[in-house]
């Protein structure tokens, strides 16, 4: 049994590595455009952000309502970096995006300590205060660092982002990811969730914990905005409003609170669905891509309030009995 | 010193139009404990409800707002019944999804050509504005009337809530659903009130919010619902004159803001002083707060 479920992890990485050479190959003979590959980078980026959040609200259950600050902080620091070094070496990046995240997790440290000692709701607001505190210091950002252009946006920024990058750090997120989850941090956050005190009773130190989880997650949160930086090569406060912020946890109560599938799934769902009715919807009823997409969320709430894997997983995910 | 007390009016009469929005979310939270993200959409139906009640219909301006507090209220109750209760016993992340699924709904839906589209539009001032000069400050007609309805409103609500039956069963259905249905409280019927109150406060907030700052368009909800909520959080959620409290310093802050430092840190400050009130009360400025039972 042991042996099978290893084997199950090695099966799942070759299959990665086989969709990626397959998208890759397609890009190579041209048969994806740009504008797919903007796609499914996208939908590589929504899925380690949404991993992030995930770990924080569905294996910690701290509820943030602020995912998207630290997108913004991590896409904004990256590309300050990139942009003040120049040039179009793809190293660079990998320098942004340790950057970025770096920033994301230190300010998520910062702001966790005092504020993750509120509770669910509380919290939320919190969260979500913060976030709208950050998009107002981006817009108001020129006037500190003329580079990030405040309200204007902060333009210029090299292309650096690609699938050759996106996919790889997703498969890694989820690896990373898993990997926690089932180790003994993993378990003590999912002791935080389901009951703080009796946590603290076995001698778990839930502040610890939740800190962790809170910042590791944001870790996540920076490295997928660096890579969104790099990718549209224009950042706008309003891109990490507290819509953006909602996006993310839709993607994680869609695919199922606590399950990387379901996170991974419901990212990559979530991404083409809304580009897919772009395409979908005859030019004369665009307009109505807004009012179906939250009328497909009512309904599916409605019918699947759990998500997509309500907190089971793939085979190959679980760890070995 | 009268430029303070003059930002302080200003301030206040914000804090009016908040408190109406702030009442609606703090009454749902308090029952269903569902932080009803489409409730800012439904002060902007209230908006074009009083818009085409002046501009098309040519009614006075009161009846446009009894018109947009019926409409909004039939709004309200709809979007409860079809979306919030069917999922009262599902995980509460997922009715807070719907909320946010219901809120982009109306705004994009009424963005819709044959609806109220998507431009804005001038909001039809019902009476020429006067304002009277007291003691240096000057206050305007819109002015009162925004203090004197919504004073009214809240004033009405607080006597529902506390000497009417149907108020008694509403405070008893949020401390406890089960028992509340146990006395003999048909709770599906309370919790449909509760937002028909909520949502008519909203309804007559948006008209006179359109009265006071005459400029609408579908995703004016947006920003003064997710204040409103704040300011209900800062009062100390769930707990009516806490909404009230909370909505007031918050819309004095907001003015304060803009006036002293700078408007484009105004949602900064607001929401930084949330934060600090969070720390230091958990439960908001006048919220119980509640102890963990072991």
């Amino acid at each position: 049994m042991s042996a099978k479920r290893g084997n199950a992890g090695v099966i799942a990485l070759l299959a990665a590595l086989g969709v990626f050479v397959v998208i890759e190959a397609l890009i190579l003979i041209g048969a994806l455009n740009p504008y797919w590959q903007q796609i499914i980078c996208l939908a590589g980026i929504m899925t380690i952000s949404g991993l992030g959040l995930n770990l924080i609200y569905g294996y910690t259950g701290q509820f943030s309502l602020g995912h998207a600050a630290f997108y913004g902080i991590g896409a904004y620091t990256a590309a300050l970096l990139t942009r003040s070094i120049g040039g179009h070496n793809p190293v660079i990046l990998l320098l942004g995006l340790v950057a970025g995240g770096a920033l994301a997790g230190l300010i998520a440290l910062l702001i966790g300590l005092p504020i993750l000692r509120l509770k669910s709701d509380y919290l939320g607001i919190a969260t979500l205060g913060f976030g709208i505190i950050v998009k107002v210091l981006f817009d108001n950002s020129d006037k500190v660092i003329p580079m990030m252009g405040g309200s204007r946006g902060m333009s210029s920024i090299p292309k650096l982002t690609t699938f050759l990058w996106v996919f790889p750090l997703a498969v890694i997120a989820v690896v990373v990811m898993r990997n926690i989850v089932f180790s003994g941090i993993g378990r003590a956050l999912i002791s935080v969730r389901e009951d703080e005190l009796a946590a603290e009773a076995v001698g778990i130190d839930s502040t610890r914990y939740k800190t962790l989880g809170f910042v590791i997650g944001c870790v996540f949160a920076g490295v997928a905005g660096g890579l969104y930086a790099h990718l549209y090569v224009f950042l706008h406060p309003s891109n990490f409003d507290f819509l953006k912020s909602i996006d993310v946890l839709l993607i994680v109560v869609l695919g199922g609170l606590g399950s990387i599938s379901g996170t991974v799934v419901a990212a990559v769902a979530w991404t083409f669905l809304l580009e897919g009715l772009r395409i979908l919807l005859p030019p004369a009823v665009q307009d109505w891509r807004w009012v179906i997409y939250p009328l497909l969320l009512i309904i599916f709430m409605l019918v699947r309030p759990g998500g997509i894997f309500a907190g089971t997983e793939f085979g190959f995910l679980r760890p070995r009995k | 010193m009268s430029y303070f007390l003059q930002q302080l009016i200003n301030g206040l009469q914000l804090g009016f139009v908040y408190a109406l929005i702030a009442l609606g979310y703090t009454m749902v939270y308090g029952i269903v404990r569902l932080i009803n993200f489409a409730h800012g959409d439904v002060f902007m139906v209230g908006a074009y409800v009083g818009f085409y009640a002046l501009a098309s219909w040519k009614l006075p301006w009161p009846l446009a707002i009894v018109v947009a507090m019926v409409g909004c209220a039939a709004v309200g109750m709809f979007i409860e019944r079809v979306a919030y209760r069917p999922l009262r016993s599902a995980p509460r992340i997922s009715a807070l999804i719907t909320a946010m699924g219901v809120s982009l709904f109306l705004e994009y839906f009424t963005s819709l050509r044959f609806m109220f589209g998507p431009d804005y539009r001038a909001f039809p001032r019902p009476f020429a504005v006067t304002s009277f000069n007291i003691g240096g400050v000057s206050v305007s007609n819109i002015q009162i009337i925004v203090f004197a309805v919504s004073t009214l409103l809240m004033v009405a609500l607080t006597l529902f809530v506390n000497k009417t039956k149907t108020g008694l069963a509403m405070r008893a259905v949020s401390y406890d659903h089960d028992t509340a249905r146990l006395m003999g409280i048909n709770v599906d019927w309370i919790i449909s009130v509760t937002f028909g109150v909520g949502s008519a406060l909203a309804g007559a907030g948006g008209v006179l919010y359109g009265i006071a700052y005459p400029q609408i368009n579908p995703f004016m909800g947006v920003m003064p619902g997710l204040k409103a909520f704040v300011a209900a959080v800062l009062g100390g959620i769930g707990v009516i004159p806490g909404a009230m409290l909370g909505s007031l310093i918050m819309g004095v802050v907001e003015t304060f803001t803009s006036a002293y430092i700078s408007s484009t840190l105004r949602d900064a400050v607001a929401f930084g002083i949330l934060i600090l009130v969070l720390l230091v009360r958990p439960a908001g400025i006048l919220g119980k707060p509640t102890r963990e039972k072991v």
